[in-house]
């Protein structure tokens, strides 16, 4: 299968595509490993897979730096793992646990990763589209040079708030990414259905270009993004980007019986066709970048990471009593409210 | 001492934070040039610029979500919300993120943002302009929610709101812009949950919020008349609220009135007159009364408006009853 990246390929990137492709699958064993804790009830709450789109994330934060932010969706697992966090403390936060990124506080749909940038999950659909605007005019405010990504689903392209915080961002000319994760699916319904006219097109009435992307094919897509960083970086943003993807399992974990809105045929010719982390793999084998029992260990070593993390999450204690009035209100340090200070 | 009115406090201390910290901004709408409908912020464009005096669109959830953002990742925003009637458009980038960020991220992140917007009725501006909605925030964990009562308090408490690392809603009364207080040249501030005891009494304690200080200042006046010595305390901030002084104050004179402008009911009074009962009560010689708005929508005719906000009149006749040892029910 054609990969639209491949313009760039050469034994010089093979670092990154074997990157890329270990980020892609440390995002798939670590949902695979979420939705068996799911199963075996040993998970609190629920949570929502980005199973199958992988190249969406992988190829997007492999664009970008520590430094720069991104806001990620109550889908948002993937997100998390592409920008740097850890297995260890993902499914600690995902069981409840002290260690968890949030010690527990904010769980599968609003795990924070601040060290890497990450400002946090969000459980209110299109809920983050403000955060990530205001993370890019702090960037140009401050002067730091950072661009900030907001990842979003096709669904929340019907929440108001997108076209308020995209026309202030083509206005002041701030360094923010639009990534519309378009997954065909907005929860229950086809996107279809609750979406008039064309995406991109809604971005650029505001002026803002926008670009229509394969998100199955995570080179195309990490192509793309690091032209629009670069570009962002000097002032030219705000960017809109529509990536067509597709989740493998149903809105959330528990959605099992889903054929009333997608068809088992439609969800097969995305698993076996279109599967960006086997796109990858075998482009890497045919181009002769490495050989196929080197993804094979990636992908072994990976699941057992992945593993080893559960079993330290499940182990791990809860966060004591005393932590539940914590971390209501930020410290403030008394010195600073005097006068002169 | 000299006396500024409210207006000129706010601008001042908005404009000293500025100074002293280039991360401050403020972002509303027709903040810049018009510098307010209230022309509060009169002259801060021209000393700081319009990268730091940022007109919007208006799109009150667009630009509180980028407070939002930006306060989370190094700037301190003023959000100007420009009708505090405008909070229903906010209210999920001000409820369910900032102010749960903080503790969503276990600790890790935080929202240092101030939102300043204006309550009070009685300006003949109906429905949809004349809400007293404090209450509504100060419900939600995670926010601070200040309520100045003069011009005094206006400068000093904006001051600690810019200063403090947590998302602070600050209501103005719109209809004390134009009033003057004594206001110190030196600079100060007003910490977060302190009380402040207007008037010294001993018969009974007239709790007041905002402007209905004033109304509890008035009502003490006519009691004084009559011979009954009424405390007058203004909490100042409604979160934290600075408990411990009012129910000194209660336990003192065994009487109280909760008054403040939001609807009576589920409101602010029913609030700390419920703390009151439930800490002060075998030191009460009456129920603790709440005086709120009336419990409908602002009304336009000014006949009617006037009957739905709490008196210095009314609170006098209420304080009479209690003092007085009247049944109130049954």
């Amino acid at each position: 299968m054609a990969q639209a990246g491949k313009a760039t390929a050469g034994k010089a990137n093979s670092e990154e595509y074997l990157r890329m492709y270990t980020q892609m699958v440390r995002i798939r064993a670590f949902e695979d490993q979420a939705n068996q804790l799911y199963l075996s009830a040993k998970m609190p709450g629920l949570t929502h897979m980005y199973s199958g789109q992988e190249a969406v994330a992988v190829g997007i934060c492999e664009a970008l730096t520590v430094a720069d932010k991104i806001t990620s969706t109550h889908r948002g697992h993937g997100h998390c793992v592409a920008k740097g966090a850890a297995f260890k403390e993902m499914f600690c936060e995902l069981l409840g646990k002290e260690e968890g990124y949030c010690r527990g506080k904010g769980g599968s749909m609003h795990i924070a990763d601040q060290s890497n940038g990450n400002l946090g999950a969000n459980a209110i659909v299109g809920g983050s589209m403000g955060i990530a605007t205001g993370a890019a005019l702090s960037a140009k405010q401050l002067g730091t040079g950072a661009v900030a990504v907001c990842f979003f689903g096709d669904g929340a392209t019907a929440q108001g708030l997108m076209y308020e915080v995209m026309n202030m961002a083509a206005l002041w000319k701030l360094p923010v990414i639009y990534a519309c994760e378009n997954n065909g699916y907005s929860e229950y319904t086809k996107t279809a259905e609750i979406a008039a006219g064309s995406l991109t097109a809604r971005a650029e009435a505001f002026g803002i270009e926008a670009h229509t992307v394969d998100g199955q094919d995570v080179l195309a897509v990490n192509a793309l993004t690091q032209d629009l960083v670069a570009r962002a970086r000097k002032g030219e943003g705000p960017f809109f980007m529509e990536l067509m993807t597709y989740r493998y399992h149903g809105h959330h974990v528990g959605d099992i019986n889903r054929t009333y809105y997608r068809s088992k045929e439609e969800e097969t010719l995305w698993t076996t066709q279109r599967d960006p982390i086997t796109r990858l793999g075998d482009w890497l084998t045919q181009e002769g970048l490495v050989a196929a029992a080197d993804l094979e260990a990636i992908r072994t070593e990976v699941a057992e990471d992945a593993e080893a993390a559960v079993a330290y999450a499940l182990a791990a204690p809860y966060p004591d009593g005393s932590e539940v009035d914590m971390h209501v209100y930020a410290a403030t340090d008394p010195a600073t409210l005097q006068p002169g200070a | 001492m000299r006396e500024i009115t409210l207006s000129k406090a706010v601008n001042e201390a908005i404009a000293e934070e500025m100074r002293r910290d280039p991360c401050v901004f403020v972002i509303g709408e027709d903040v810049a040039e018009a510098g307010t409908p209230f022309k509060v912020l009169s002259g801060l464009v021209e000393e700081f610029g319009t990268d730091r005096i940022i007109d919007t669109p208006i799109s009150e959830p667009g630009f509180m979500g980028l407070a939002v953002g930006s306060a989370m990742t190094g700037m301190r925003p003023i959000v100007d919300l420009m009708f505090g009637d405008f909070l229903f458009l906010v209210m999920d980038q001000l409820c369910n993120q900032a102010a749960k960020t903080h503790y969503m991220s276990g600790g890790k992140l935080s929202v240092p943002l101030v939102l300043r917007t204006n309550l009070g009725a009685t300006r003949r501006s109906a429905a949809q302009h004349s809400q007293s909605l404090h209450a509504l925030v100060a419900h939600i964990p995670g926010l601070k929610v200040a309520m100045p009562s003069s011009a005094y308090e206006a400068k000093g408490l904006m001051k600690t709101a810019i200063r403090d690392n947590n998302p602070v809603v600050i209501f103005e009364d719109k209809l004390m812009y134009q009033d003057k207080a004594g206001v110190p040249e030196e600079e100060y501030l007003i910490p977060f949950g302190v009380a402040n005891i207007k008037r010294e009494g001993t018969d009974i304690t007239l709790i007041g919020t905002s402007s209905m200080v004033q109304v509890a200042e008035k009502a003490a006046l006519i009691l004084e008349a009559e011979g009954i010595s009424a405390e007058v305390i203004d909490p100042r901030t409604i979160v934290p609220l600075d408990e411990a002084t009012l129910l000194a104050s209660v336990r003192k004179t065994s009487r109280a009135i909760v008054i403040d402008e939001g609807h009576q009911s589920y409101g602010i009074t029913g609030e700390i007159a419920s703390r009151l009962n439930e800490k002060a009560f075998y030191h009460l010689d009456a129920p603790v009364c709440r005086m709120g708005a009336m419990d409908v929508p602002v009304p336009f005719s000014p006949a009617l408006e006037d009957l739905t906000v709490p008196t210095p009149e009314g609170v006098a006749t209420l304080a009479r009853r209690l003092v007085a040892g009247e049944m109130l029910h049954g």
